[in-house]
């Protein structure tokens, strides 16, 4: 056992190719992009203060707010409106019309991923939100709530794409009368059935690669209406149970209708996710049998198969169905900041 | 008082909302809706979600022979432990080797500055639409804010060809990869340090005014100090965010050992050792330790800053 736990560590001192003096100039040359970065902020700062009086104001106005905004005018702004402009032109900059969405909606291809982009959107907001706020009533004031919390909430915190290899494990197939590696498809075995590979089969694939997501999701979910949960006043619940509520019928007529705007946020929250999945898609199957999404789509079709205008078109639909959801979390905050 | 009730440590507390705290426990004990069934209900959901992550980990360990023919579940059975894997992806160099160790630091290259970056000017342009009054702040608030939901997908072309413009030729470095993760940052921790500047008392705000106080002054001396637990909370979150972001890795690292982030180099791997689960699931435990550490050190805040954003929206 020791032989193997040093044999790293030795590696590791007496590495021959220059790894450390590579990692070495790398963070070295991100600790001084860090350094000149505050030392301009800082010393911008330091003369707007010495600025004459007269129009002190405005310069330092400019100062703060400026930096913000160049860049998301020049890095999301303008390029958005390229991109629009990019989905209804060819590659000389000539009008086409809606030719590229023409081909978005119409060729057999794209409508198996919009499809699936329907299935996801349909099905992972709800299952997150079901799951994670069943969870959430159940812990509640339960002992030990803080590391159940934990555990569901945990998947939040990694990458997708490192999610979507745990889930790659745990579907990975071997021939029926061979040993699984896979635990599900052990399960499948141990329930007297034959193991299935639930990657490769169409349209089951998709709702496998979905699961995925959902087992990410539903620890957001939880968080934050388990706090909703809390919120709940003790009095409305006593007064129900006064009047013989079971605790079934308190939760559909007292928690639910208390924790309804965080349910519209969690929900909207996860729908514009779900929206944009992408790492899930590319990691697992890369949009092979059948499995695509807008978001993947967007990328093979832009950057790996050289056509920009129908990638241009693809992040134009996913605009447009995002823009529901930005419109009521702007009126959302309207209301809000005119309460204040 | 008779019934006795569950301790709650002060992170329960936290993870579990203010307003509870705050309740006699009498009433909480009647609150409760929990039962038996829901009990053994909510430990089957922990045990599914978990199950997972451990069989992964497991498995990382565990020498190849072994993890290729028999489940992780049978390590009683076909008992071994091993490094080798580790040793493999992190530090062995070669063509189709996964050279974890390079793109375990490029990732930190990545991160922490941009993180910084998005953290200072996020903070600038926050005071500024909270505390000093100019014509269409309030549009332009509400510009940004709408921002955070428009997909990074628009962006993308764009954005790279305004990178490989010959005046700026930044494609492929580390900058192009800081400035992208910069600009997609900013509209959400712009909305989240706002929420919280804005509720600074007014009567702070004014009081340093009266002072002779600049905006820079007051910016520094009294704003700053006032937002650090947003600023944890958020940190927290931009560090993640990045961390584990894959398109924008793609788009804009160029690919290459030089530049591209652990993810970006697990995925590819995935793609060409699919089979090879010793590695892929060794490798994958390297990308997911740190934020794992980072989540389980500092989870209030994590929570806290969650809440924050979703919340208020």
């Amino acid at each position: 056992m020791m032989s193997t736990l040093t044999v790293p560590a030795m590696q590791l001192a007496g590495r021959n190719d220059n790894f450390w003096a590579d990692a070495g100039s790398k963070l070295g040359g991100a600790a001084v992009a860090i350094v000149i970065f505050l030392a301009v902020v800082g010393l911008l700062m330091f003369f707007a203060d010495r600025a004459p009086k007269k129009g002190r104001d405005f310069i330092q106005l400019t100062l703060f707010v400026a930096p913000a905004l160049v860049l998301l005018a020049t890095g999301l702004i303008w390029p958005a409106v390229q991109t629009i402009w990019q989905s209804v032109t060819d590659r000389d900059g000539t009008w086409v019309g809606f030719d590229n969405f023409q081909v978005v909606f119409t060729d057999p291809t794209m409508l198996t991923v919009l499809r699936n982009t329907v299935i996801w959107v349909l099905i992972v907001p709800v299952a997150s939100t079901a799951i994670g706020l069943a969870y959430a009533v159940f812990i509640d004031r339960s002992k030990g709530e803080k590391v159940l919390k934990s555990l569901v909430f945990m998947p939040m915190a990694i990458s997708m794409v490192g999610a979507s290899i745990i889930w790659g494990f745990m579907y990975t197939y071997r021939a029926e009368g061979f040993d699984q590696i896979g635990f599900l498809n052990q399960v499948l075995v141990w329930l007297g059935g034959t193991p299935h590979q639930f990657l490769n089969v169409p349209p089951w694939n998709t709702f496998f690669l979905i699961l995925v997501f959902v087992w990410i999701q539903t620890g957001f979910a939880m968080v934050v209406l388990s706090a909703a949960i809390k919120g709940v006043p003790a009095e409305l619940h006593e007064a129900a149970s006064l009047d013989g509520a079971s605790g079934w019928q308190r939760f559909w007529s007292v928690t639910v209708p208390w924790i309804r705007g965080a349910l519209v946020v969690v929900l909207t929250t996860i729908t514009i996710a779900t929206l944009k999945v992408f790492d899930i898609v590319r990691t697992m199957t890369g949009g092979q049998f059948e499995t695509s999404v807008i978001a993947n789509e967007m990328y093979s079709r832009a950057f790996r198969l050289g056509q920009p205008a129908i990638g241009a078109a693809l992040a134009v639909v996913l605009f447009v169905m995002v823009i529901p959801i930005i419109v009521y979390n702007v009126r959302t905050l309207r209301q809000h900041r005119e309460v204040r | 008082m008779s019934t006795p009730t569950p301790p709650r440590t002060e992170l329960d507390a936290d993870l579990g909302g203010i307003e509870a705290a705050e309740e006699p426990k009498a009433k909480r004990v009647k609150k409760r809706l929990t039962s038996r069934g829901a009990t053994a209900a909510a430990i089957v959901i922990a045990i599914l979600w978990t199950i997972p992550t451990f069989g992964l980990a497991i498995s990382s360990f565990r020498p190849e022979r072994e993890v290729k023919t028999t489940g992780w579940w049978t390590i009683f059975e076909n008992w071994g432990w091993t490094l080798d894997n580790y040793n493999t992806i992190l530090f062995e160099s070669g063509a189709s080797s996964a050279s974890l160790g390079s793109y375990f630091v490029n990732s930190f290259v990545i991160t922490i500055p941009t993180t910084i970056f998005v953290l200072a000017l996020a903070l600038m342009a926050a005071y500024a639409f909270a505390w000093i009054p100019f014509r269409g702040a309030s549009w332009l608030f509400v510009m940004v804010f709408a921002l955070q939901i428009v997909p990074l997908q628009m962006a993308l072309i764009p954005l790279l060809r305004i990178f490989n413009y010959d005046w700026i030729d930044i494609s492929g470095t580390f900058a192009a990869v800081w400035v992208a993760h910069t600009i997609f940052g900013l509209p959400l921790a712009i909305f989240l340090l706002h929420n919280f500047i804005s509720e600074i008392p007014r009567d702070v705000m004014e009081a340093a005014k009266v002072d002779g106080s600049s905006h820079t002054q007051t910016f520094t001396r009294i704003v700053l100090p006032l937002s650090v637990p947003a600023i944890a909370s958020l940190a927290i979150f931009q560090f993640l965010w990045v961390w584990n972001d894959l398109l924008v890795a793609l788009v804009f690292s160029g690919g290459t050992v030089k530049t591209a982030p652990l993810t970006q180099r697990l995925a590819e791997f995935a793609g060409d050792r699919g089979s090879d689960w010793q590695l892929l699931t060794a490798a994958a435990f390297v990308s997911i330790i740190v934020p794992l550490i980072v989540f389980f050190s500092l989870q209030r805040y994590f929570v806290r800053g969650l809440l924050a954003g979703s919340t208020k929206g």
